[in-house]
């Protein structure tokens, strides 16, 4: 199973990367959606695919599956939730601003600051 | 038990809280700010006195005790580093009264300050590798919306590659701890150094190292991984730009010192081989990068990259030499960075611009101003009595010793390009006929010059009390170099 998984998150990585490695804004910020999915798959894979109950003692079970990387992918589901409202948001602000989506116009020279 | 440990973290976050009820009344946000940052620091103060004299805090939250609740550990290295950061904190605050204008101040300025203070105060204490990550993400949060606040074009081009680059190093943050939670079952980072020593001499591990090393460079700004930092410094306003300099890079080379003392000792010929290396080139890239520019702010942007590869250096020789020289050059590089920028700053108040070529002749008007960015520019580049010097000499002495006779000429090489970069500024900028500014009346400077006067004035202090400080440093450069001492004070065996 964790074979699987790490094939699944590493397809995962793959087409984050090549997303965000494109000209448009907005097929780099779905870019780190994936990216995020994929860190988080990989949390759970990591803490262990082994059979167990949910983490709830109400269930009586001889084995629950490990609870500590449940608790790290909420919170840093959260966190890359919080992050990615702010940068979509920045991105259309940016995008009323400067008037072009493409990362490839976003240069700064000396010229104009 | 202890909690005087978590009140650097709380007062700000507390404060912080409240100021954002009052957001429109800018006196409440000055002084409330300007007050919590102070006492911030009194309680630092009082934080490094105590690990002075009782050894290293720990303070288990919710008292779980400590692999299985969050610990927070403050030892000497991270009490100095939380005073450092409230002295640098409260200084940017009392000059933002007069630099950062009021429409910002109105839009929850002082409030996101002071979470990025949390931030930054909270990673520098905890003894959790995830709670670290967190506190990196909040330090990242405030610094987002602190480099696009205002929405300038330039600010709104520049934080669009920041954040991208930071959410990706956050992503590679997650994932690396989830390869180490997975060989090591543990999050509290002296549970996780006991069982490292334990699995003994792992490959995995040492590939750990090295995404480590990945992650925390990017935020760090070491070689290969510094390209984001220039323009997006680039971008906000000088007070922005110093607590930017001063404290975040510094967050990555402090987490670098901890993981790299505390846990990977194992495979030290290879991981501390490469960090060397890359120290080594951070160094000679930021010094192209300082003497290349006629921008003032690109100038003290690259000497920052400089910094870093110095610390770096000091942390991957792994002496208590070097490692107290580091210690010493990373709290004098905090104060002397957030200084330059604040006279950057009043340079470009006065000016209009940061282009060298632009102005000069202003020491005929601002005495007060060039000597200050003189006497700066020496503790930069570390001339005796300023505060830059112990600490390099300390590197440079322990490099030698460690034979790595190369890098420690190249440390003493790139004094002498930091010392040209800067030196460059005061020659072309202060001295020659002055030259039309805009608006030919003296601009009054005299309010914004207190928070730069502090911080050259500690600096100076810093370099002559070096003696006052070495029992500090010297307790701080034991426990990194004795991991032993760290896990016995969390684990309490």
């Amino acid at each position: 199973m964790e074979i699987l998984m790490a094939f699944v998150i590493g397809i995962l990585f793959m087409s984050a990367t090549y997303l965000m490695l494109s000209k448009s804004l907005l097929r780099i910020i779905i870019g780190t959606g994936l990216l995020s999915h994929g860190a988080h798959l990989l949390l759970l894979t990591m803490g262990g695919l082994k059979r167990g109950a949910p983490p709830l003692l109400g269930e009586h079970a001889e084995t629950y599956t490990d609870p500590i990387p449940q608790a790290l992918i909420l919170t840093a589901i959260v966190i890359s939730f919080g992050v990615t409202a702010f940068f979509l948001v920045l991105a259309y602000r940016a995008y009323q601003e400067l008037g072009t989506d493409n990362m490839e116009r976003l240069r700064g020279t000396e010229r104009h600051e | 038990m202890n909690n005087l440990i978590i009140m650097p973290i709380l007062i700000p976050l507390i404060s912080g809280v409240l100021l954002i009820f009052f957001s429109k009344n800018i006196q409440i946000q000055r002084w409330g700010a300007a007050l919590s940052s102070f006492i911030t620091m009194i309680v630092s103060v009082m934080l490094v006195q105590q690990v002075k004299t009782e050894g290293i805090q720990t303070m288990d939250v919710s008292n779980w005790e400590a692999p299985f609740g969050i610990t927070l550990v403050s030892d000497m290295l991270s009490a100095m580093l939380v005073l450092t950061t409230s002295i640098i904190a409260f200084t940017c605050i009392i000059y933002s009264f007069r630099s950062i204008g009021e429409d910002r101040e109105r839009f929850y300025y002082y409030p996101v300050v002071l979470f990025l203070i949390v931030g930054v105060n909270g990673a520098f204490t905890t003894g959790d590798i995830f709670n670290l990550f967190v506190f990196f993400e909040v330090l990242l949060m405030a610094s987002y919306v602190l480099i696009v606040h205002g929405g300038t074009k330039i600010q709104l081009r520049e934080s669009i590659k920041y954040i991208l680059v930071n959410v990706i190093s956050s992503a590679l943050f997650v994932i690396t701890v989830g390869f180490l939670y997975s060989v090591v079952g543990t999050l509290n980072m002296a549970h996780i150094s006991e069982r490292i020593n334990a699995a003994n001499q792992s490959g995995i591990l040492t590939v750990i190292a090295i995404l480590f090393l990945i992650v925390f460079g990017l935020k760090g700004a070491i070689f290969p991984l510094y390209f984001w930092l220039p323009g997006s410094y680039y971008a906000p306003p000088s007070a922005i730009t110093a607590l930017f300099g001063a404290l975040l890079t510094k967050v990555g080379v402090y987490s670098i010192m901890r993981t790299y003392t505390l846990f990977f000792n194992h495979d030290a010929g290879y991981t501390h081989q490469i960090l060397s290396v890359l120290a080594i080139l951070t160094i000679i890239f930021g010094v192209i990068g300082a003497i290349a520019f006629w921008d003032v702010n690109k100038i003290i942007i690259y000497n920052i990259i400089v910094a870093v590869g110095i610390i770096l250096f000091g942390v991957s020789v792994m002496t208590p030499t070097t490692l107290a020289g580091s210690i010493f050059y990373l709290m004098h590089d905090m104060i002397i960075k957030a200084a330059l920028f604040f006279l950057a700053g009043v340079m470009i108040a006065i000016t209009g611009t940061s282009n060298l070529r632009g102005f000069s002749g202003l020491i005929k008007r601002y005495p007060g101003l060039g000597w200050s960015f003189f006497l700066a520019s020496l503790a930069l580049a570390g001339i005796p009595p300023l505060s830059g010097f112990a600490g390099k000499l300390l590197i440079v002495q322990g490099g030698f010793e460690g034979e790595r006779f190369w890098g420690a000429a190249i440390v003493l090489m790139s004094s002498l390009l930091m010392l040209f970069s800067v030196m460059k500024v005061f020659i072309h900028g202060f001295w020659g006929n002055p030259r039309t500014f805009e608006g030919e009346d003296k601009v009054p400077v005299g309010a914004l010059m207190v928070a730069p006067f502090v911080l050259v004035g500690l600096s100076v202090l810093y370099g002559i009390g070096t003696e006052v400080l070495m029992p500090y440093i010297i307790k701080a450069a034991e426990t990194l170099s004795d991991p032993s001492i760290y896990i016995e004070a969390v684990l309490k065996e």
